[in-house]
C-alpha cells in the first residue's frame, strides 16, 4: 500500500499482534475463579508506575472514582492517560500530579461546565504533555482493531487536518477504490478500569445504558479492574447472558463498591453530584486548593466508603438518585 | 404564531438554528446550544426529527437537557442504547445527514479550531480537542455550526484545523480522501446566519438577524464574507418558542448564558 501521509503524534499503546497474542496466552487466566479484592489491593497488583491507563465510560458517566482516588493515595505516577473523552476522571488524575501525558480526543474540559483550570494549567505549564491528538471516533477504532487482533482499522475520519498531523495515523491509498484513507492503529492499554452496575465475583460485568467504547476498550487493554455497584450470584449472569459486556476471562480485578462513581454520573441509578464537580472546578483554580481538595477528599479519609460519608452520607446519595429518576428537579 | 421583540441573543441564536433543522431527517449533535434547537425543533415544527448522540443515544425524546453527550438523558425513551463505534459507523455509511457542531475559531472555508490558542507544542491555551467534532465534520452529509462571532473568532487562519471545512476550497475534501459531497452547510452567530458560496466554497451571508447591519457582520470578521445583493431577515423566536425553551433547560444552564 502507497503510504501518503504520516501522522507526527507519539505512537502509544501499539504492540505487534503476535507479541500482543503471546503476552495474552502468558498471561490472562481462563480459569473461572473468584477475583474479588479490595480497591487497594487492585491498584497495589494493577496500576504501576509508568502505566498507560484508559477509564471506561465517558469523561463524567460511569467513570470508576473509587480507582481513581486509590491511584492518587497511593501516589502512583509518571502515568499515561488516554483522552478517550477523559473529562472528570483526567483532570482529577492531572491534577493530583499522576498523569503527565496523554493523548487527547477531548481532555482539558468538562462540557457544559467549561474548561478544566487543573488540566489546563498542567498542560499549558508543560507538567503535562500532550503527545498526540486523535478523535472520539479515531480512538474508540483504535480499540476497535485491539480488540480485534489486527494491527489496524481504516477509516474516513481526521483527513486533511492537523487533528490528523499530530496523530500517530498514517493515510494510505485504499488498494480496491484508488481514494486516500486513514489508517488507525491499534491501541492496547495497559490498564483498563471500569465502574459497572452488577458484575459475580469471576468479572462477568453487565452494563445498562448505552456502552460509549467500553465493549471495545475491555477487549483491547491488558490488564482490567472492575468496580461495581453489587456483586450478583453468577446465576443472576447465565439467566441473561445477552447483557453481558465484558466476560470473566478479560477480568483481573473485581471490587465490591456501591456509588463508585460519585461524583460522575451512573445511568439510572444517581445523577452528578453538581455540588462536589463544582467545588473541585472551583477549588482547581489554584494549586493550592487542589492540594486542599485531595488533602480533604483522598489522603484525609481511609476509603470511599469515608468519602461518601464526607460528600453527604445517605441524604446525598438518595437525592442524587431521585434526581437520575426524575422525582426530584435536575440541579441548576 | 406571535413574535416577540424581547429575547436574548441566545434565545435567539437556539430558535434561527432550529428553524433550519428539517423533519425526518437525522441529525449528530454536540454539546449546548446544538442540544437546545434540537430538541426546540422535534418539540415545533419537526417531531420525527432522528436525534443521535456520538456516545450511542439514537432516537431518544430528550426530556431536558443534557448535561453531556453521554449523559443518561441522551438515550432517555430512545430507539436504542448503543455504543460510538455503531454510531460513528453509522454516520460513516452515510445515515446522519446533519451534524451540528459548537466552534471556538472559523476560516473562511468552514474549517473549526477546538484544540489550541497558540502553538500546539507549547499552547497559550489549550482548547479540550475534536471529541466528536472532527468525526461528524468529516463524515456527516452537512454540518451546522453554531458559534459567538467577532474578530478574533472569523479569523483568515486558524491556528489548528480540528475539524475539516472545505479544507483550502473547491475539491479539496474529496482530495483529501473525506467522503463525496459533505462539508459545511450552514454557521450560525449571533449577528446571522452564512452558507458557503458554491463555486468558491468561501463563508457567505445568508440571512442577518434583526437589527444588525452588513456593515457589523463584516467588522466582526478577519476576513471578508460574500454578501449578496438581498439579504433577508433572520425570523425571530416566538413567545412560544421561548416557552418551549424555558421548559427544555429550565435551570438556565445554556439559555440563560
Amino acid at each position: 500500500m502507497e503510504i501518503l501521509r504520516e501522522g507526527q503524534g507519539e505512537l502509544i499503546g501499539w504492540h505487534d499482534p503476535d507479541e500482543h497474542r503471546r503476552w495474552v496466552r502468558e498471561n490472562k487466566s481462563r480459569e473461572l475463579k473468584d477475583k474479588q479484592m479490595t480497591v487497594a489491593e487492585a491498584v497495589e497488583r494493577f496500576v504501576h508506575d509508568g502505566d498507560f491507563i484508559a477509564m471506561g465510560g465517558f469523561g463524567h458517566i460511569r467513570i470508576p472514582m473509587a480507582l481513581i482516588y486509590e491511584i492518587i493515595r497511593q501516589r502512583k505516577g509518571n502515568l499515561t492517560m488516554a483522552g478517550k473523552t477523559a473529562v472528570h476522571d483526567i483532570d482529577i488524575l492531572i491534577g493530583a500530579g499522576c498523569v503527565n501525558k496523554v493523548e487527547v480526543a477531548y481532555s482539558f474540559g468538562h462540557e457544559l461546565r467549561g474548561l478544566s483550570p487543573a488540566g489546563r494549567r498542567a498542560v499549558e505549564t508543560g507538567k503535562c504533555k500532550v503527545v498526540a491528538e486523535i478523535s472520539n471516533a479515531g480512538y474508540q477504532w483504535r480499540f476497535l482493531a485491539a480488540a480485534m487482533g489486527v494491527p489496524f482499522v481504516p477509516s474516513r475520519n481526521m483527513l486533511g487536518t492537523d487533528t490528523f498531523e499530530k496523530s500517530s495515523a498514517k493515510i494510505v491509498r485504499d488498494p480496491w477504490s484508488g481514494k486516500p484513507v486513514c489508517l488507525l492503529p491499534a491501541c492496547y492499554p495497559d490498564v483498563a478500569m471500569f465502574h459497572v452496575p452488577r458484575c459475580d465475583k469471576y468479572g462477568n460485568a453487565q452494563i445498562d445504558g448505552i456502552l460509549v467504547e467500553d465493549f471495545e476498550l475491555a477487549r483491547a487493554a491488558r490488564r482490567l479492574i472492575i468496580t461495581t455497584e453489587e456483586i450478583v450470584d453468577e446465576e443472576v449472569i447465565r439467566r441473561e447472558p445477552d447483557r453481558t459486556v465484558i466476560p470473566f476471562f478479560l477480568v483481573d480485578a473485581v471490587c465490591e463498591v456501591p456509588y463508585g462513581a460519585h461524583p460522575t454520573q451512573m445511568p439510572y441509578l444517581y445523577f452528578f453530584d453538581e455540588e462536589h464537580i463544582h467545588e473541585w472546578l472551583t477549588v482547581s483554580k489554584t494549586e493550592e486548593g487542589t492540594r486542599e481538595y485531595f488533602d480533604k477528599y483522598v489522603f484525609g479519609v481511609k476509603d470511599f466508603e469515608e468519602y461518601l460519608e464526607l460528600v453527604g452520607g445517605v441524604r446525598k446519595l438518595s437525592y442524587l438518585k431521585r434526581v437520575e429518576q426524575y422525582r426530584a428537579p435536575m440541579p441548576a | 404564531m406571535v413574535e416577540t421583540t424581547s429575547y436574548t441573543p441566545t434565545e435567539l441564536l437556539a430558535c434561527v438554528a432550529s428553524h433550519i433543522l428539517e423533519d425526518r431527517k437525522s441529525i449528530f449533535v454536540g454539546t449546548g446550544l446544538p442540544m437546545i434547537a434540537s430538541m426546540l425543533a422535534q418539540r415545533t415544527h419537526a417531531p420525527h426529527l432522528l436525534i443521535v448522540f456520538e456516545a450511542g443515544g439514537v432516537g431518544p425524546q430528550v426530556p431536558v437537557l443534557p448535561i453531556s453527550v453521554g449523559d443518561s438523558r441522551t438515550f432517555h425513551r430512545a430507539v436504542a442504547a448503543s455504543s460510538m463505534h455503531d454510531v460513528m459507523s453509522t454516520m460513516q455509511n452515510g445515515y446522519v445527514d446533519y451534524g451540528f457542531l459548537g466552534a471556538a475559531a472559523i476560516d473562511p472555508y468552514g474549517n473549526i479550531n477546538t484544540t489550541i490558542i497558540g502553538d500546539w507544542e507549547h499552547p497559550k491555551v489549550r482548547l479540550p480537542g475534536s471529541g466528536g467534532a472532527n468525526d461528524i465534520g468529516s463524515l456527516c452529509w452537512r454540518t451546522i455550526i453554531i458559534m459567538r462571532q467577532d474578530k478574533r473568532r472569523f479569523v483568515n487562519k486558524l491556528p489548528f484545523v480540528t475539524t475539516p471545512g472545505y479544507l483550502t476550497g473547491p475539491g479539496a475534501r474529496e482530495a483529501a480522501g473525506l467522503p463525496e459531497d459533505t462539508g459545511p452547510y450552514r454557521v450560525i452567530t449571533q449577528l446571522g446566519v452564512y452558507g458557503f458560496d458554491e463555486t468558491t466554497k468561501r463563508l457567505k451571508l445568508i440571512s442577518r438577524h434583526p437589527g444588525v447591519t452588513i456593515e457589523e457582520i463584516q467588522a466582526n470578521s478577519e476576513f471578508e464574507i460574500i454578501i449578496p445583493a438581498e439579504v433577508p431577515e433572520s425570523t425571530p423566536p416566538t413567545l412560544e418558542e421561548q416557552r418551549i425553551l424555558r421548559e427544555i433547560d429550565p435551570s438556565g444552564m445554556v439559555i440563560k448564558k
